[in-house]
């Protein structure tokens, strides 16, 4: 089976995010006044092959763990399609 | 003794340590290429600055699986030194050879510049030939230098004397408690975002980074002929 592995990662809470208070502030001074706080992280898409759901689920934690992201600074979340040809 | 200057597509001080080694020590360094998987009769290792893999992902992320970065492993756990310079100190912390992360400098400049220095510890074999408490100026020039590192391990670095470098007046990054750089548990294994190669010579503005390779020298000596 074949899946699509949506990945962010974003830099944790207690990690001052600098690109995200740039943003911010330039959504503020547009006129965006709701904004309270933007936060910039990275997209990846990773196509992967597994047995099933579980299995590719286990796969891209340990991806993610070990390359896609620095868990000293980032964290990571992902959502898991079923691919069909 | 004997330096290896680790190489990777996007090092771009690597001919840099190289000569600062062999005019300030006159002692034999080495261009070692990222795909070898060895750094045997090597006395020391230097992972100098630059861009290694392009920063892809992140600085250092990619060069931590390099091969040679294995034989770099064990080399420092068995005891032997390891300055990681700049992306150096990038992929030390990537390999977890040191505790915590570079940042993005706190005001997303590319920052190139002299810096002042303070030395915090001269009890590791890259400072011993500095004064406890010397001010030193070295050059910087990253992007990523912001050193962070959880309060917990922060914690660790002060009780443990692990904190060799820090910025004097401008914090340059945002680093936290002005770290410029940091030395493992065991001593033989530090990072630093200023360039000590690019400071051996008065004509290049300063000559303060000659003693981080003439401390490595007489360290070395010291263990071979004690």
């Amino acid at each position: 089976m074949t899946f699509l592995a949506r990945v962010h990662v974003t830099l944790k809470a207690s990690v001052f995010d600098p690109q995200g208070a740039t943003v911010a502030r330039a959504l503020g001074t547009l006129g965006f006044d709701e904004v309270q706080d933007v936060r910039v992280g990275k997209y990846l898409e990773v196509r992967l092959s597994a047995s099933d759901a579980a299995a590719a689920r286990e796969r891209v934690s340990a991806m993610c763990e070990t390359l896609l992201a620095n868990t000293v600074i980032e964290r990571y979340e992902f959502t898991l399609a079923e691919e069909h040809h | 003794m004997k330096f290896a200057v680790i190489v990777f597509p996007g090092s771009n001080c690597d001919e840099d340590a190289v000569r600062a080694i062999q005019q300030v020590l006159d002692e034999p360094a080495e261009l070692v290429w990222h795909q070898s998987g060895s750094v045997d009769g090597y006395d020391a290792v230097i992972i100098p600055g630059g861009f290694a893999y392009g920063d892809y992902l992140r600085a250092g992320a990619i060069a931590r699986f390099a091969p040679v970065m294995s034989a770099v492993r064990a080399h420092a756990q068995a005891g032997r030194p390891v300055l990681g310079i700049c992306n150096g100190f990038q992929v030390l912390t990537e390999v977890a050879l040191l505790p915590g992360a570079l940042l993005a400098n706190n005001h997303l400049q590319f920052r190139c510049d002299i810096v002042k220095l303070r030395v915090e510890t001269t009890r590791t074999p890259f400072t011993a030939d500095y004064q406890m408490g010397q001010e030193i100026r070295l050059p910087i020039a990253h992007a990523q230098g912001s050193y962070y590192a959880d309060d917990a391990t922060l914690q660790d670095l002060r009780e443990h004397d692990q904190i060799v470098f820090r910025y004097v007046g401008e914090n340059p990054n945002g680093s936290l408690d002005n770290i410029a750089g940091i030395v493992n548990r065991q001593r033989n294994v530090m990072g630093m975002m200023p360039h000590p190669e690019r400071a051996v010579h008065p004509r290049l503005g300063s000559s303060d980074g000659a003693a981080i390779f003439t401390s490595l020298l007489h360290a070395w000596k010291e263990a071979v002929y004690a």
